[in-house]
């Protein structure tokens, strides 16, 4: 629900990272990671992306989004593993003092400019 | 041609979060972010919870809506400072920001305030994702909602400190299996406290109290 947010700062943050000396950029590509866990609909935000981008050197760039899993960490045996429901609890030691590794990321992580 | 960034999306909120923190330690104001769907009973338990802390504890209230004051007005009879927060007339966000909350929170005036309650919009997903500098968490959902909601909004029950059941008074009117969510709430986040109570009769409200009141001292000594 709050994709229009995370697109208009996706925008404010690659227009800042486009050189100032390149004359009429155009950005081809944006590379995105997002954690499975992350509120973010990728629809949704290709969707606000386009509606925003209109007339900026981002108009023609695609997301292209890399979905990170969710991984923890089970402080108790040291156990790591994928989790790909919405069930932490440790399957090894029945505990449940886990921590997230990965799986929250809302990160830009670089841009590709057209030659 | 490739630009390398590496950034967080919400940095900016991040930052604004941490920035809050360090202003709610320096005024020593514990911050408590309560979170829910709609028509969970937040406003209920903290009307009867604002009741009980005052005047032994100062509380003042952020109210998030995306539109009326009914909550403020609600809230304000029991006599703490209370603001409301609209996000927009018709619309607007989901959840309540960093920036707005230290905003809200200048305006009501920490300095004689031991504790600060923000009452986020009720919305089980986007709240979740966005630190507002707060010291604990808390998600309420009551017994009308159905039990697999924790399965549902895993986010929001992961990133909670601690859970409340609402209006366990209904119990006895509906066919909700109070053990089951609570299971549910523990397989997203096993270690998670849940007070089951009715702000409605008060039933089983004296431990979420104690509760408050511990927390309010381990942070603050008063």
């Amino acid at each position: 629900m709050h994709e229009m947010g995370i697109a208009q700062q996706l925008v404010q943050i690659a227009l800042d990272a486009i050189p100032q000396d390149i004359e009429n950029p155009k950005v081809e590509k944006l590379n995105l990671r997002i954690g499975k866990l992350a509120s973010v609909v990728e629809h949704s935000l290709t969707f606000c992306f386009e509606i925003i981008t209109k007339d900026t050197p981002l108009e023609t760039a695609r997301l292209d989004i890399e979905v990170v899993p969710v991984r923890v960490h089970c402080k108790s045996c040291d156990n790591e593993w994928e989790v790909t429901g919405p069930v932490f609890k440790c399957p090894f030691c029945e505990n449940g003092e886990v921590e997230l590794l990965t799986g929250r990321e809302i990160e830009i992580t670089s841009l590709e400019l057209t030659e | 041609m490739e630009i390398d960034i590496q950034k967080k999306v919400l940095e900016v909120n991040d930052t604004e979060a941490d920035s809050n923190r360090k202003y709610f330690k320096d005024k020593n104001v514990f911050v408590l972010n309560m979170m829910s769907s709609p028509g969970s009973g937040k406003t209920e338990i903290l009307c009867r919870t604002l009741a009980k802390l005052m005047p032994g504890v100062r509380v003042g209230v952020v109210v998030g809506d995306i539109c009326t004051t009914n909550d403020a007005d609600r809230l304000e009879v029991t006599g703490a400072k209370v603001t409301q927060i609209n996000t927009d007339q018709f619309g607007g966000d989901c959840h309540l920001a960093a920036h707005l909350i230290i905003a809200s929170a200048k305006q009501l005036g920490c300095e004689d305030l031991d504790l600060l309650i923000v009452e986020n919009i009720g919305n089980l997903v986007c709240p979740a994702e966005f630190d507002i500098g707060e010291d604990t968490k808390v998600v309420v959902l009551s017994v009308t909602e159905g039990e697999d909601k924790p399965l549902k909004y895993p986010l929001m029950f992961r990133v909670a400190d601690v859970a409340i059941l609402n209006k366990i008074d209904l119990l006895p009117y509906l066919d909700f299996d109070a053990k089951l969510v609570v299971d549910n709430m523990k397989q997203v986040h096993p270690h998670l406290p849940v007070f089951e109570m009715s702000a409605k009769t008060e039933e089983g409200f004296e431990s979420w109290i104690e509760w408050v009141k511990i927390k309010v001292f381990e942070k603050t000594g008063k």
